[in-house]
């Protein structure tokens, strides 16, 4: 199947170093993540997401200096509403869904490991 | 029975109103057919049904994605890590329907956290396409799209941040409308990235789809972006396209389209023209980096947005003998699948210190571009129009190997997410996919300035009766 890379028809590419995620990033990525990957899951996502950032590097090469960032494309103020008390879920409801509610609270492991 | 299942929701509405048909029967009809569910469209059927109330859809069912929150009804996005789920409130989308007289007729299967564009990355299996099981239905929302044009639902909503309403639509020969962001609110949405996400129809006809955009639009305090669309849309009846001006953008003049799906593309452009409308070519120079730009920002707000899944409050969790953090990982290896631990990694390294600048700022001035792309061609056009996937269906398994050859299936879809604008896909006609094959339904997509849903919807009516695509599941080469 042909990929749907518009941007290849109309102009050369310059000649670039190919940005390759090393081992070491992912692994660093995946703690600020808070994901556990497994050995071949850390091999694939290094080649994947290389590949997807070479792509995305493209636009390193358009002239945006001028340009300021969009975050959001509706224009909106801030509006003020009264800060008044109003009724919410009862806690009991709340923690039903938790995985391990005590005490009327959310049971989590220690964070501090024993050691 | 069957003649029911035939009917429009607007058609449907009527005899409903006029008392020639029970809202009983006809939710009984259509329970009965989503029970003959073999595509995996849904994950959850209304046992029973209340016949809906009264209001402009009144007693019409409605399958709605696995990502809107469902009071007491199990919703999951489609991932494991939301198995057994059962949400506290109903989503201001469903709430709406549900006051317009519309009731849940099920949850519908969807790519994980709307995250994919072929519906493989359902933590609960695939949807099979209607038109040929072999083949996928599109996504993220590909179990709606499933549902209605496999008979198994008379219409659906869906969620779209980069094509996920509209692509799915095109592939299964359906339409499918993503509004203006900020039409609707995305209150009890599960969020995937919230400055793109916005929920929209997907139906048979465009009618349909100004009926339930209509009942869903609107502010709500709930959703500080939603602004909804003033003075709502009313159903299309305008008939031809005198005085309206189409662009095409002049980067479609590669070759990167499938060939059939090219042929039904320019034969629609011939039927604008004889319904009075003009086209021209208009350069929209920064569209092409459209996916380059997405596929930072959405994986950046994906990364922040699924950081709640932590197995504390609610959702699965994944006991371990260690500390806080071991559980945390734990729950989350074990939780999430290969495209959301994909997008959550590159988002998390587009915001990573030393990178944030490079990537998550430079797509985000990109995305001015485009914005600015767009308002320059609605300077003297009223729409831009495109197909709205470069290919018909693909095979199941096709492209699962290759992460960035699937998120060029959003090409075209992409830079009216980025842009925030409303866009339509109908189905303009059948096109053999490459390599041979019995013909498949093609979409077109007409995008429109902010909030012009009601010209678009027009737009789309007019060119809609125009193609007189009849073609259905089954009678493929009709």
């Amino acid at each position: 199947m042909p990929r749907c890379s518009l941007a290849h028809g109309h102009r050369t590419l310059e000649p670039r170093i190919r940005r390759v995620i090393e081992r070491e990033q992912v692994l660093h990525v995946a703690k600020l993540a808070r994901l556990r990957l497994s050995e071949p899951e850390i091999e694939k996502m290094a080649g994947e997401l290389s590949g997807i950032l070479e792509h995305v590097d493209r636009i390193a090469e358009l002239d945006l200096d001028d340009v300021l960032p969009t975050s959001h494309v509706v224009a909106l103020e801030n509006i003020l509403r009264p800060d008044e008390p109003r009724p919410s879920w009862p806690q009991e409801v709340v923690l039903e869904q938790a995985p391990d509610p005590t005490e009327g609270a959310f049971r989590v492991p220690s964070p501090q490991a024993d050691s | 029975m069957g003649e029911l299942l035939e009917l429009t929701v607007a058609e449907a509405t009527a005899r409903i109103a006029a008392g020639d048909v029970s809202p009983d029967e006809y939710f009984g009809a259509w329970r009965e057919a989503a029970a003959g569910d073999d595509l995996n469209a849904y994950l959850w059927r209304a046992e029973e049904g209340e016949g809906g109330g009264e209001g402009p859809l009144g007693g019409i069912p409605i399958a709605v994605k696995d990502l809107f929150c469902t009071e007491g009804v199990e919703t999951t996005a489609g991932s494991r890590i939301l198995a057994g789920h059962r949400p506290l409130y109903t989503a201001h989308a469903v709430w709406r329907l549900a006051g317009a007289g519309a009731e849940v007729l099920g949850k519908t299967n969807m790519d994980e956290f709307a995250m994919g564009s072929s519906n493989e990355n359902s933590a609960y299996g695939p949807v099979l396409n209607p038109w040929d099981r072999a083949r996928v239905p599109g996504g993220s929302s590909g179990g709606s799209a499933a549902a209605v044009a496999g008979g198994l639902a008379p219409c659906a909503i869906g969620t779209d941040t980069g094509g996920s309403i509209r692509q799915p639509a095109s592939l299964c020969g359906i339409v499918g409308m993503k509004p203006t962001y900020g039409a609707i609110s995305r209150y009890g949405m599960i969020a995937f990235a919230s400055s793109l996400d916005q929920c929209g129809p997907l139906t048979r006809d465009v009618t349909d789809a100004a009926l339930l955009l209509n009942a869903m639009q609107g502010r709500d305090p709930c959703d500080s972006t939603s602004v909804g669309i003033e003075g709502g849309v009313t159903a299309p009846s305008r008939v031809d396209l005198r005085g309206l001006r189409f662009a095409v953008p002049a980067e479609l003049a590669h070759d990167a389209i499938e060939p059939g799906v090219r042929e039904v593309f320019e034969t629609t452009l011939q039927r604008i023209e004889e319904l009075g409308g003009e086209i021209a070519e208009v350069p929209l120079p920064h569209a092409e980096h459209g996916i380059s730009a997405y596929y930072v920002i959405a994986p950046a707000e994906a990364s922040s947005n699924l950081a709640r899944y932590d197995g504390v409050r609610y959702g699965m969790r994944v006991e371990s003998d260690g500390d806080l953090i071991e559980m945390y990982e734990s729950t989350r290896a074990a939780g999430f699948g290969d495209e959301v631990k994909r997008r959550i990694m590159l988002g998390t390294y587009a915001l990573s210190s030393g990178y944030y600048e490079a990537y998550y700022g430079r797509a985000q001035k990109v995305r001015t571009k485009i914005v600015e792309d767009f308002a320059a061609a609605f300077d003297s056009f009223d729409f831009v129009v495109t197909p709205t996937s470069p290919s018909v269906a693909f095979g199941l398994g096709e492209k699962t190997a290759d992460p960035l050859a699937m998120y060029m299936n959003d090409f075209f879809t992409v830079p009216m997410s980025l842009a925030g604008i409303p866009a339509i896909s109908i189905p303009a006609g059948l096109a053999e996919p490459e390599g041979g094959g019995p013909r498949l339904p093609v979409g077109f997509q007409i995008s429109a300035p902010a909030f012009a849903e009601q010209r678009l919807l027009d737009a789309a009516y007019a060119l809609e009766q125009a193609i007189g695509f009849d073609a259905k599941p089954g009678d493929r080469n009709g």
